[in-house]
């Protein structure tokens, strides 16, 4: 079980291989749309060994989905680090603070902090939205948890208190363009310990942001993991590309990923053949985020294919992930 | 001001099918400026019942009477002699107009005819928008008069989110776009040279103010009338 002695803030893995300089790689792990724990086995055993820990989404893209804390339990039974995500768009804070106690005596050591996708993208477009708390103010209270030991009102903690490696998201290719180094540092501020980036394609872009976010000093005080992921097929670059808000993929990306299948007749050695291109481009993206000042490791996307985690992670030389005693 | 709209025809006849002497009563104020429950709108709205249950074999009397403020008690004192004849009082008040009537005239029976949509402008002519979410707890000089609590999808105190894309929120769709009230602050205040002001991280807000509260009151000791 981990704690949080010699020094460090939780004690979770992904915060001893960061405070230990090792380039950290994490992947992400979807809970299913039903109450089958085998599902959540079945991924952890994909992904156990190949990262530093698993984000579990919160109902991502507001569709339900099995809750977070849940599947992250499973997770931290099967020997898999997660790192559970919560977002503001469907608790209040009374409900935010009491899955945080939870979560932690479930074992859970990795918060993520998001807003959330806002419902209108999900299954239940006619629910009400929460947001009492936003992003930053999530990110204060579980810091403060952590750090002064005190509820959101101010009342202490009596006993055990959750001590979480905090984290948060940004996206770099929000707009507008030029604040997003300032609200990076501002979630900093406000608590996170690491960040994870929105999906990269756009690499002189996404080294542009980073550039003002060294220029800042923000580098120093949050780890920052560069989102990467593999594409499946020409179509889905082509749809993040004209569809996703706050999403920048090149021409070129989609173009390699039309170029794999080109000539091949059989319908699955194509999609074959554009899956190693996703994976290759993968590759090779993690390799260019590593020699970016500034960046601390990544965040590998690979959603609903688990599978290639492995794969990547090998082929991108992270291989074996590093042991922190 | 409080922006209304009014509810489809179809509707507003199913709820004065059973009544024979309908009142339709307009408002002088808001809803006459947003064009849903002036005058004009009475007038047509009754004329076009009048033929509608003709047409139906169902004739009614429908009747239309305008006051100044549907939410200001001696305004509706104007309609007091007359309200008892009819069997149904069709309100085009805003929501409180239409519980003003009920309150003032517990005998009557009220219904509406508007949608009570939002606290808003209109933007240009023919076009309203939301401005205010009455929350009760101003911050507009933080963000450059412009509000995110009534104008964010998400009422984020610290945005923009990951969402923001070419001065659009995430729930834009090509048929409804929808302005990211937070691009619009972080470009006014980085414009004028604020960017402490954005920097500054907003910290969870205290929504008791806002509806959260409960049904909201203010009590105003030195205008109220001296009690005998």
């Amino acid at each position: 079980m981990a704690d949080a002695t010699n020094g460090y803030k939780s004690g979770s893995t992904l915060e001893k291989v960061l405070r230990a300089g090792q380039f950290a790689a994490t992947a992400e792990l979807g809970p299913p749309k039903n109450a089958d724990a085998e599902v959540i086995r079945k991924k952890a055993a994909l992904l156990k060994g190949y990262c530093d820990g698993a984000n579990i989404t919160d109902n991502q893209t507001a569709i339900v989905r099995m809750s977070s804390i849940a599947a992250a339990a499973i997770a931290v039974r099967e020997g898999l680090e997660p790192i559970m995500q919560m977002t503001c768009r469907d608790r209040n804070r009374l409900a935010m603070q009491s899955d945080i106690l939870g979560a932690y005596a479930l074992g859970i050591r990795n918060l993520l902090c998001l807003s959330g996708d806002h419902q209108q993208f999900g299954n239940h477009p006619t629910a009400k939205n929460v947001y009492d708390l936003d992003s930053m103010s999530l990110l204060q209270m579980v810091k403060g948890l952590r750090d002064d030991n005190r509820f959101q009102c101010g009342e202490e903690i009596k006993g055990v208190n959750p001590r979480f490696f905090i984290g948060a998201a940004e996206n770099p290719f929000a707009d507008p363009f030029e604040f997003r180094p300032y609200r990076l540092a501002k979630k900093a501020q406000a608590g996170a310990d690491f960040i994870q980036t929105q999906l990269i394609y756009n690499v002189p872009k996404f080294k542009e942001f980073m550039k003002r976010v060294v220029d800042l000093g923000v580098h120093e005080k949050v780890y920052i993991l560069a989102g990467v992921g593999p594409l499946k097929t020409a179509g889905a670059a082509k749809y993040m590309r004209d569809q996703v808000p706050g999403m920048d993929v090149p021409d070129e990306i989609v173009k390699r990923m039309e170029e794999a299948g080109k000539g091949i007749e059989d319908k699955k050695a194509k999609a074959a053949a554009a899956r190693e291109e996703g994976i290759k481009i993968c590759v090779e993206l993690i390799q260019q985020m590593r020699e970016i000042p500034g960046v601390a490791g990544v965040h590998i996307m690979a959603i609903e294919w688990e599978e290639a985690v492995p794969i990547i992670a090998e082929k991108a030389g992270l291989l074996p992930r590093p042991v922190i005693q | 001001m409080i922006v209304a709209e009014q509810k489809p025809f179809e509707e507003i006849k199913a709820k004065i099918a059973k009544a024979n002497k309908v009142l339709v009563v307009g408002c002088g104020t808001c809803v006459t400026v947003c064009f849903a429950g002036g005058e004009k709108e009475v007038g047509i709205l009754a004329s076009s019942l009048r033929m509608a249950t003709k047409i139906d074999g169902n004739p009614k009397q429908i009747d239309e009477v305008t006051v100044q403020r549907q939410c200001e008690w001696e305004y509706l004192d104007t309609i007091k002699d007359r309200i008892g004849e009819y069997d149904l009082v069709l309100s085009l008040g805003c929501g409180i107009g239409v519980q003003a009537i009920a309150e003032h005239f517990p005998e009557a029976r009220v219904v509406p005819g508007l949608n009570t949509s939002f606290l808003g402008l209109p933007v240009e002519q023919g076009v309203w928008e939301e401005r205010c979410a009455a929350c009760g707890n101003c911050i507009l000089d933080l963000t450059g008069g412009i509000c995110p609590i009534a104008r964010c999808s998400k009422s984020l105190l610290n945005g923009p989110c990951g969402g923001s894309h070419d001065g659009k929120c995430e729930i834009s769709t090509p048929d409804r776009v929808v302005e990211c009230a937070w691009d619009l602050i972080v470009k006014k205040l980085m414009a004028r040279g604020e960017l402490d002001k954005l920097l500054e991280i907003q910290p969870a807000k205290n929504w008791q103010t806002s509806r959260d509260g409960g049904p909201r009151r203010i009590a105003r000791e030195d205008l109220m009338l001296a009690k005998e």
